[in-house]
């Protein structure tokens, strides 16, 4: 795309996109060391996801900062304008996503010192993979504006939901065989569920990221997976309703 | 930028811009035209239609031939001699670029107000009597409330009913750009041309402009040339796109200030270039 007549409205614009970038990358490394330490029971990795949350609330108050500075300043138009609301946007996603580290984090300290056998966290595990790789990609797609690339993010969520209520079921079973499980598993649901909603913030970004480019919105709807709502498990003998 | 500093800028303008526009019969349809000053071809294959009672927004770089369309909406080019016009301009299906038309009929139809205000040196009154006069026989009485009538409509009656017979010269720019909008509805007609209605004017008096722009919509289709690009974006329901002598684009104005089809169009309006 040429560049403007105006040379430091493109230096802010580019400005404010790198941000997002620097930002997405620190949400992506919160999430990573989140998952990380609630894997290798280390509160101390844990403490400092909870403290490097308030760096992306901050990034992202600066990020909005600017945008409205060059609104004010430029009235951007078009793809412009578009690129400006994004950057707004993605940038309130990737706080949500910091925030929802921070509370796995919070919880790898409540449950520290708690009988934790190892398989317990292999789901957690597994599911967090699939999260971090939606994140990167779909950070990946803003940076260099591949609405192609946030489609095929948009479109893999499901499997992500999916093994969330899997793992639902699998903890509730955990919890059923030993109640000693109980504490753990229920901090780890809430884990799971705060990473499968982080999926869901990288969905968000990738739906930004297609309007960004091409000035239209994707469908309303997405194929959706999480049953977890739905879904009961009933003791062994008895009847749910019992 | 007028809007971002003007503490009486009117939003209600920016969302009444009407999807539909493109959907409403048209008042003026432009086809094949060709304009030449000379042997310079300053309007390259024009073809696209104004619709009835709404605001057509006409933008590009300068040279881009959207003023010289207007003009020739009524017939300015007339004035000139080797200034010519090919193809048809229909108003009401009637072609106004061919020779049969006398270019006054056209101008009672199709006024025009200018960049800069020129009120004649003549009292306020006077200033709109005079074109009235010369096309109808009121009495006094009818008179005065024509006179009447079209300041009301231009908004700038309170302003200047206490002083109507005095010099016209002695208004603010924005009061004069006003009444030359209201000299130019006082012959009641149906298209009113802006060209840069409010580039000599300060915001307030924009806004006013503005303002009143969307108020003769009811009653006028307009066409406004413009180089303020957030004015189009507020005051016009669809806006086209000239650029050397071609029109580029034609679209609801919604569209081609958020996600424009053509890359020129939005090279321009996000300025990149022009």
């Amino acid at each position: 795309m040429p560049e403007h007549t105006v040379s430091s409205f493109d230096q802010e614009l580019k400005e404010i996109g790198r941000k997002v970038v620097e930002m997405g990358g620190l949400a992506e490394r919160l999430v990573a060391d989140s998952v990380s330490s609630l894997i290798k029971r280390d509160g101390a990795l844990a403490q400092k996801v909870v403290l490097l949350d308030t760096t992306v609330d901050q990034m992202q108050r600066e990020i909005e900062d600017r945008a409205i500075l060059v609104i004010a300043k430029r009235q951007p138009v078009a793809n412009d304008l578009r690129e400006i609301v994004s950057a707004i946007r993605i940038a309130n996603d990737l706080e949500r996503i910091g925030d929802l580290a921070k509370n796995v984090g919070k919880r790898v300290m409540a449950i520290e010192g708690e009988y934790h056998p190892a398989k317990l966290v292999r789901g957690v595990e597994h599911i967090s993979d699939l999260v971090l790789e939606q994140l990167k990609e779909v950070l990946d797609a803003y940076a260099a504006r591949n609405e192609a690339k946030a489609v095929e993010v948009w479109g893999r969520d499901s499997a992500i939901d999916t093994m969330y209520t899997s793992l639902f079921r699998e903890l509730l079973t955990y919890m059923m065989e030993d109640p000693r499980n109980i504490s753990v598993c229920t901090h780890l649901l809430f884990c799971a569920k705060n990473i499968e909603r982080i999926g869901d913030h990288a969905t968000n970004v990738a739906e930004i990221v297609y309007y960004m480019v091409t000035g239209q919105n994707l469908p309303e709807s997405r194929p959706k997976a999480d049953a977890s709502s739905e879904t009961t498990l009933a003791f062994p003998g008895r009847s749910a309703q019992a | 930028m007028t809007s971002a500093v003007d503490p009486t800028f009117n939003i209600s303008s920016s969302v009444s811009a009407r999807p539909d526009a493109l959907a409403a019969p048209a008042k003026i349809k432009v086809e094949n035209l060709q304009f030449y000053y000379g042997s310079n071809h300053a309007l390259r294959n024009i073809n696209f239609h104004v619709p009835e009672k709404r605001v057509t927004a006409m933008i590009g770089p300068s040279g881009c031939g959207k003023s010289t369309l207007l003009r020739v909406f009524n017939r300015m080019y007339d004035l000139y001699p080797g200034q010519r016009a090919e193809g048809a301009v229909l108003y009401d299906g009637v072609n106004i670029v061919g020779k049969e038309l006398d270019s006054t009929i056209v101008r009672t139809r199709i006024g025009m107000v200018f960049q800069k205000p020129t009120p004649f040196p003549m009292t306020i009154y006077d200033n709109i009597a005079f074109g009235v006069k010369l096309h109808e026989k009121l009495t006094k009485a009818q008179m005065d409330e024509r006179v009447e009538w079209c300041l009301r409509k231009a908004a700038i009656w309170d302003e200047t009913k206490d002083r109507l017979h005095t010099s016209a010269l002695g208004m603010s720019g924005g009061q004069q750009q006003r009444l030359c909008i209201a000299r130019t509805i006082a012959v009641r007609p149906e298209v009113i041309l802006l060209d840069e209605p409010t580039s000599a004017l300060d915001p307030i008096s924009t806004s006013k402009i503005e303002d009143l722009i969307d108020e003769l919509k009811q009653d006028f289709t307009i066409v406004i040339v413009t180089h303020n690009m957030q004015q189009a974006a507020r005051c016009a329901d669809i806006t086209a796109f000239f650029y050397l002598g071609e029109l580029i684009e034609v679209a609801p104005s919604d569209v081609i200030f958020t996600n424009p089809k053509e890359i020129k169009t939005r090279d321009y309006i996000t300025g990149r270039f022009g």
